[in-house]
C-alpha cells in the first residue's frame, strides 16, 4: 500500500515540477557563480511577484474551466487611476484602496457579464481587455504618470525592516498560503473542483456555480489592483502599455503548475513552485546574456513539453495496460 | 416572403445595417467618410485584418482559438523579408508559395500539437506565440528589414493593380472566398462544423475531430502566413514587434460577425463584415479627427455590444423557437 502511494507520489505532476526546479536550480549554479547567492535569489523575486500574484486567482479561474486575459488590462486600469488620484495630491493609503476598488470594480463587470448573459469568459474578456487598456490608452496617450509619494514606494520597493526580504516575496507568500487553505481545506474549494470537473452536475447538487464564477473574477479583478499597487510602486510611473502580456504569462505558470485548461484538476503547490521555476530561469538566463525574447522560446517550449510528456506517459500506460489485460 | 424574413432575421443582415446606418451618420458630418476612395482605403487597411480572421475564424468553428496568429505572421513576414534581401528578383509567384509554405509549417505544427498528442488549442498556442515571437528575434538578430532593403518587385506585391483593384485585395479575395466556398460547399468544410458543434456526435459520425484540428490549424496557418507577407510589404518594413495583439484582433472581429467561440456557428461573410466594422471604425476615428488612442477602448466596447446583443438575441430566438412548438 505505502509502495502504492510513493508511486503515485513519484507520478505526480507536483513531484515533477520540483524536479525540474531543482534542476533549473542546479543549471544556474553551473552557469553563474553569482545565481546562488542568497541575496541575489532573494532580489530577482521583486520581477516576478506581480505576476504570481495575478496567478493565484488565475488558478481559480482555470480550475472552473474558464479563462481570463483581461488581467493585464485591469492592471493598467487600475494603476491609470492611481496616477491621476496620486497627480491630484491623494496620499498612499488612498492610492491603495483606489487601485484595489479599482481592480475590483473591473473584475465585477467582467464576473457580471460572465455570468449574467452566459457569455464564455473568452469572448467577454477579450473585450474587456481591449476596453480597460483602451481607457489608459484614451487619458495617457503618450504621456505617464510619475509623480507618486514616496512613501507609496515601498509596496514595491521596501523590504522587510531588518533584513534583505522584500516586503512583495512576504505578501506573495502569505497570500499564496491563504489561497491554498481556501482550495485545499474549504468547502469553497471543493465546490471549485466541482464546477470545474462538472460544472452541470455541479448545478444540480446545488452549487451556486455562477456566483462562484463572479467570485472569483472579482477577486481575480482584486488581485490585479494589487499587482497594479506593486508594479507601479516598483517602476514608479504609469505608462499605457504598463504589464501588457502579463495574462499570459500568468495563465503560463498556471498550467505548467500542472492546472488542467479544461478545469478541475491541479493545486496551489504546483502553480507556486512554477511562478519560482519561471522566475529564477529568466534569472539564470540573464545571467548568461540571453536576451529577453530568446528567453520565450525556452518558456513557451517549457510549456508545450510539460504537457506533452504527460500525454506521451499516458498513451503508454494505456498500452501497457490491454497488454495486461489481454495477457 | 418567408425567405426574405429570414434574411432579414440573419446576424450579418443585422450588422450590413448597422453598417451602413454607421457610414451614413459618420459621412451626415463629414461626407468625405461615404466616398468611393475612402471605403476603398478602408478596405485596403483591414484586409490584413480579414486574412487574420479569417484564420482565427476556421479555429473557433471548431471551439478553440489560435493565439498564435500573430506570432506566425510575424515569422512570415521576416523570414521572406530576409530571403528578398538575399534574392531580391525572386518572382512573385515563388515568394507566394514560399509564403504559403512556411505558414503551412507553422500552422501543421500547432495542429499535430492540437490534434495528435490532444493539447487543447489555447495552450498549444500559448506556447507557440512565444516562440515564433522568439524565433523572429533570432533569425532577424533584433534587427529590421526596412523599405529600402526591399526589392521594389517585392514591396509592389499589394500595391500592383489588376483590373484597377489592388493587389491585396485581389490575394484577400481570392483566399476568402476560396475559404467560404470550402466551408460552405463541401464535405470536409462542413466536417468542421459538425466537430465544433459536438464532437462526440461527429466522432460517431465517422469524423475524425484529430484530422479536422490538424486540417483548421493548417489552414490557419496558411493564411496568417499570407497576412503576414502583406503585412510587412504593405507597410514596407519587417520587425520583431510586427502585427503584435492581431491575435485578439481577429477575435473581436469574428466575434463581432457572430461566430460563437464556443464552435459550430458563423460564416465567412459574417466575419468579413466584423473585420470591415473595425476598419471602419478605426477610419471613422481619423476622419473626425478624434486622437488614434481612443481607438483600443471603443473596439472593446463594440465587442462587448456585439456579444452582449448576440446573447440576448439568441436566447430570443431560442425562446420563440420553443413557444412555437408548444402551439404546435
Amino acid at each position: 500500500m505505502t509502495h502504492k502511494r510513493l508511486f503515485t507520489v513519484l507520478r505526480s505532476w507536483d513531484f515533477t515540477i520540483s524536479i525540474i526546479f531543482i534542476l533549473v536550480m542546479l543549471a544556474g549554479s553551473f552557469v553563474s557563480p553569482y545565481f546562488l547567492d542568497p541575496g541575489n535569489l532573494l532580489e530577482t523575486t521583486f520581477n516576478f511577484i506581480e505576476k504570481a500574484i495575478i496567478a493565484l486567482p488565475m488558478m481559480f479561474i482555470i480550475l472552473c474551466g474558464d479563462i481570463d486575459v483581461s488581467v493585464g488590462s485591469i492592471l493598467a486600469l487600475s494603476s491609470l487611476a492611481m496616477g491621476a488620484a496620486s497627480q491630484a495630491g491623494v496620499q498612499t493609503a488612498g492610492l491603495v484602496l483606489i487601485g484595489l476598488v479599482v481592480g475590483l470594480l473591473a473584475g465585477m463587470l467582467n464576473g457580471w457579464l460572465i455570468t449574467r448573459f452566459e457569455i464564455p469568459a473568452i469572448a467577454v474578456t477579450i473585450g474587456t481587455q481591449s476596453l480597460f487598456r483602451g481607457i489608459s490608452q484614451a487619458v495617457l496617450g503618450d504621456q505617464a504618470y510619475t509623480k507618486y509619494p514616496e512613501s507609496f514606494a515601498y509596496f514595491g520597493q521596501g523590504y522587510i525592516p531588518g533584513t534583505k526580504i522584500p516586503f512583495e516575496l512576504v505578501l506573495f507568500l502569505f497570500l499564496a498560503l491563504l489561497t491554498g487553505i481556501l482550495l485545499h481545506r474549504t468547502t469553497f474549494g471543493r465546490k471549485i473542483y466541482a464546477l470545474g470537473r462538472n460544472p452541470v452536475a455541479a448545478r444540480f447538487t446545488g452549487i451556486p456555480v455562477n456566483r462562484l464564477r463572479f467570485i472569483i473574477f472579482s477577486w481575480a479583478g482584486l488581485f490585479s489592483g494589487l499587482a497594479a499597487i506593486l508594479l507601479t510602486s516598483r517602476i514608479g510611473s504609469t505608462r499605457p502599455n504598463i504589464a501588457t502580456g502579463i495574462e499570459l504569462d500568468a495563465i503560463t505558470s498556471v498550467v505548467l503548475g500542472g492546472v488542467a485548461i479544461t478545469g478541475g484538476f491541479g493545486g496551489i503547490f504546483g502553480v507556486v513552485v512554477a511562478n519560482f521555476l519561471l522566475g529564477y530561469l529568466k534569472f539564470g538566463m540573464g545571467l548568461i546574456n540571453i536576451p529577453g525574447r530568446v528567453m520565450n522560446l525556452v518558456t513557451g517550449s517549457l510549456l508545450i513539453i510539460a504537457v506533452v510528456i504527460p500525454e506521451i506517459v499516458k498513451r503508454f500506460d494505456q498500452r501497457t495496460n490491454k497488454r495486461r489485460i489481454s495477457v | 416572403m418567408r425567405q426574405l424574413r429570414q434574411l432579414i432575421k440573419r446576424r450579418e443582415t443585422t450588422l450590413a445595417i448597422i453598417i451602413g446606418i454607421f457610414i451614413l451618420l459618420v459621412s451626415f458630418r463629414y461626407p468625405r467618410f461615404a466616398s468611393p476612395t475612402n471605403i476603398y482605403d478602408v478596405l485596403n487597411d483591414t484586409a490584413v485584418l480579414m486574412l487574420a480572421a479569417t484564420a482565427q475564424f476556421l479555429i473557433l468553428l471548431t471551439g478553440g482559438i489560435d493565439l498564435s496568429i500573430s506570432s506566425t505572421m510575424a515569422l512570415v513576414g521576416m523570414l521572406v523579408s530576409m530571403l528578398n534581401m538575399r534574392l531580391p528578383e525572386l518572382p512573385i509567384p515563388l515568394v507566394l508559395l514560399i509564403t504559403l509554405g512556411l505558414g503551412f509549417v507553422l500552422g501543421s505544427f500547432n495542429g499535430l500539437l492540437v490534434g495528435f498528442f490532444h493539447i487543447p488549442p489555447i495552450i498549444t498556442t500559448l506556447g507557440t506565440i512565444a516562440i515564433y515571437r522568439a524565433l523572429v528575434f533570432l533569425v532577424s538578430g533584433g534587427q529590421w528589414v526596412s523599405a529600402h532593403e526591399m526589392s521594389s518587385l517585392f514591396e509592389s506585391i499589394p500595391h500592383r493593380p489588376f483590373l484597377g483593384i489592388s493587389g491585396i485585395l485581389w490575394y484577400t479575395a481570392i483566399a476568402v472566398i476560396l475559404v467560404g466556398l470550402f466551408t460552405t460547399y463541401t464535405q470536409k468544410g462542413r466536417a468542421i462544423y459538425a466537430v465544433g458543434g459536438n464532437r462526440v456526435a461527429a466522432h460517431l459520425a465517422g469524423i475524425s475531430g484529430a484530422k479536422i484540428d490538424f486540417l483548421v490549424f493548417s489552414m490557419s496557418g496558411v493564411l496568417s502566413g499570407l497576412a503576414g507577407l502583406l503585412y510587412v510589404t504593405r507597410y514596407a518594413a519587417a520587425q520583431t514587434d510586427t502585427a503584435v495583439g492581431y491575435e485578439f484582433q481577429a477575435v473581436a472581429a469574428c466575434v463581432i460577425g457572430g461566430v460563437s467561440v464556443l464552435g459550430g456557428s458563423g460564416t465567412i461573410t459574417g466575419v468579413l463584415l466584423g473585420a470591415f466594422f473595425l476598419g471602419l471604425l478605426y477610419n471613422a476615428l481619423t476622419v473626425i479627427n478624434l486622437s488614434p488612442f481612443y481607438q483600443m477602448a471603443i473596439q472593446g466596447a463594440a465587442i462587448l455590444v456585439a456579444i452582449v446583443a448576440n446573447t440576448i438575441v439568441n436566447r430570443r430566438n431560442q425562446q420563440n423557437m420553443l413557444a412555437r412548438r408548444s402551439l404546435v
